[in-house]
């Protein structure tokens, strides 16, 4: 086929922005200044949007050849889950590395990412289409306009033609529409568009012989204004009055139907 | 204070969500005095302008151009810059919708500023306008501040009660950017939709709804025998739908179907927000998680904080004994 013919020579070179979180199922405590979370204690996980980005890379690498670079921005335990994506199958990483500094809002972290792929030139960045901590879901649009690159959000499908790329997007209300744009292209990618793979033993044993280039933050020397501050964080006050049952599953049970029967009176 | 609050149309129909948005700019008004504009932005959408200029905006811009008619960011953008450029508003307002998630951010980048991206909610303190958004899937909420201006914000979906229109019709101006076919890097196709929806869970009074809780297909018939002896719709978040298995159509959420059933009981969702604006409307909802903090137990009127393998067993004979 032309296209393959095409990535053959080219080597296409895919970048995926990996950020790492607290696990979903973690219970999240206030910092003591109230401006974030306290991290004692939490599991932290690859964001899983970002995982399928990783997918998707990974399986049009499979298909078109070339190089999968994987990119996470924060502190030194962000490595984990670098070594995570290495033994998934990426071919290298680039930790931008926070050292303490307190998490940075998307333009912020969109700066660091541009700053970093100065001198990489991809055709390709993908990540998820947004974090599961700040969920400011914009990484990638700005990451794209400091690149100068087109952009799509919320893709479903992606197919590479020669020097372009046909996305499917997610739109509202189960809508779709098809995008074809120039290459080099950002893309954020939605969940659950593919079955995620898992890291073989061998995948583990040679990923830890792949490069992980670490540059401070700091060497980057971006420029912070117009940002975001967090002026406090607080626990959501409940808008309705709910009522909690715990206890063995018998009596929740049996104290359960009789609000629904006789308060709620919808059985 | 002056509120540019960008309103949303796609092939002439607004998006729901615009006069939720005007709302929002509405009480910045009431607690600081500020002067509401708003604009609309396509190839020709001179009707919807006038039909915006009856709510509390004392200006509505009709940005017009042939290369509008269909969206694309690098058109949004630009033109959004332009009419942003010579109205010079101190705040710009956006419906959190799929299509400001596409370009906002790449439009308050163009200012040097960062967009306050799904706020649930806004307020005047100190002087400065604080908006309140969603940390770790709605566990906890931040109070933010944007530096400089103009602020950029968007506003998430149900945060607000829509505006309703007033009595008379305020200003309607053109506004016509500059725009070159060469500018517009990107090109859509036609918006389709993939299935027929063969199930309408709008109808719905009771749903028996399931998210990753479940964690495998292979337990699906212990909420099934809870709609069974419910009589209830089965219903899903999406993780379970991507999974493939329910189908997508019993998909409830933002990508999904919106309902309002009587009762609507959630089992293993932990209630990110793409779920809750789908089924927020519901009368009762009963939330079963083994969580205690998800944010499934915000909306809930009744909550069980437990093992839903132990729960929902227990639940169905108890309701069996109930109907007997």
């Amino acid at each position: 086929m032309a296209v393959g013919a095409y990535w053959k020579k080219k080597r296409m070179k895919t970048i995926v922005c990996v950020k790492q979180v607290p696990a979903r199922d973690s219970t999240v405590r206030l910092s003591s200044d109230k401006k974030w979370l306290d991290e004692t204690d939490v599991t932290f996980e690859m964001n899983e949007p970002d995982a399928y980005a990783l997918e998707e890379a990974l399986q049009l690498r499979d298909k078109a050849g070339g190089e999968v670079v994987v990119l996470s921005v924060g502190p030194p335990r962000v490595t984990s889950t670098i070594r995570e994506a290495l033994a998934k199958g990426a071919d290298r990483a680039i930790h931008i590395d926070s050292g303490s500094e307190p998490p940075l809002d998307a333009s912020g972290t969109a700066q660091l990412i541009a700053a970093a792929l100065k001198t990489e030139s991809p055709e390709l960045v993908l990540t998820g289409l947004q974090s599961d901590d700040a969920g400011y879901g914009q990484t990638g649009v700005i990451l794209a306009e400091y690149l100068g690159f087109c952009h799509a959000t919320i893709v479903m499908e992606v197919s590479i033609g020669e020097g372009s790329v046909r996305v499917k997007r997610e739109l509202e209300d189960g809508w779709f529409q098809h995008v074809t744009m120039p290459l080099p292209a950002v893309l954020t990618i939605q969940s659950g568009i593919k079955k995620l793979r898992y890291a073989t033993l061998m995948g583990i044993k040679k990923a830890k012989t792949k490069e992980v280039r670490t540059i401070p933050a700091s060497d980057l020397k971006i420029e912070r204004n117009g940002g975001l501050t967090i002026t406090s964080v607080n626990a959501p006050q409940r808008n309705k009055q709910t009522q909690l049952f715990t206890g063995p599953a018998r009596d929740v049970a049996k104290q359960l139907v009789e609000k629904l029967k006789f308060e709620a009176r919808v059985i | 204070m002056s509120v540019l609050v960008i309103l949303e149309q796609r092939g002439g129909k607004w998006n729901r969500m615009s006069f939720e948005t005007m709302a929002a700019a509405g009480k910045i008004a009431k607690e600081m005095g500020a002067e509401i504009e708003a604009a609309v932005v396509g190839a020709d959408v001179q009707a919807l302008a006038e039909d915006a200029s009856r709510y509390e905006a004392q200006k509505v811009y009709a940005v017009a151009h042939p290369l509008l008619a269909e969206y694309t960011p690098d058109g949004m953008t630009a033109a959004l810059e332009q009419l942003i450029r010579a109205v010079r508003p101190q705040l710009v307002l956006f419906p959190h919708s799929y299509q400001v998630r596409d370009y906002a951010p790449k439009l308050a980048t163009r200012f040097g500023k960062a967009l306050a991206s799904d706020a649930i909610d806004v307020r005047v303190a100190d002087g400065q306008v604080r908006f309140t958004r969603q940390l770790f899937q709605g566990k906890l909420n931040a109070e933010v501040q944007a530096a400089g201006e103009p602020q950029f914000a968007s506003v998430q979906a149900g945060a607000f009660r829509a505006a309703q229109p007033g009595a008379g019709a305020h200003t309607v101006e053109t506004f016509t950017p500059n725009l070159e076919p060469s500018q517009i890097r990107s090109q859509p196709e036609e918006p389709f939709r993939e299935t027929q929806r063969a199930v309408d869970l709008s109808a719905a009074e009771t749903i028996v709804s399931v998210g990753r809780g479940i964690k495998d297909k292979d337990s699906m018939p212990v909420v099934e025998a809870l709609a069974e002896v419910l009589g209830a719709e089965l219903a899903a978040s999406r993780p379970i739908c991507d999974n493939g298995w329910l189908p997508m159509e019993r998909q409830v959420g933002s990508s999904g179907q919106t309902v309002s059933p009587k009762v609507y009981f959630a089992v293993g969702i932990s209630g990110a927000i793409q779920h809750l604006v789908g089924m927020k409307g519901s009368k009762t909802v009963v939330a079963i998680n083994k969580d205690e903090s998800a944010p499934i137990f915000e909306m809930a009127d009744y909550g069980v904080v437990g093992d839903l393998f132990e729960v929902v067993p227990a639940l169905v004979e108890e309701i069996k004994k109930a109907k007997a």
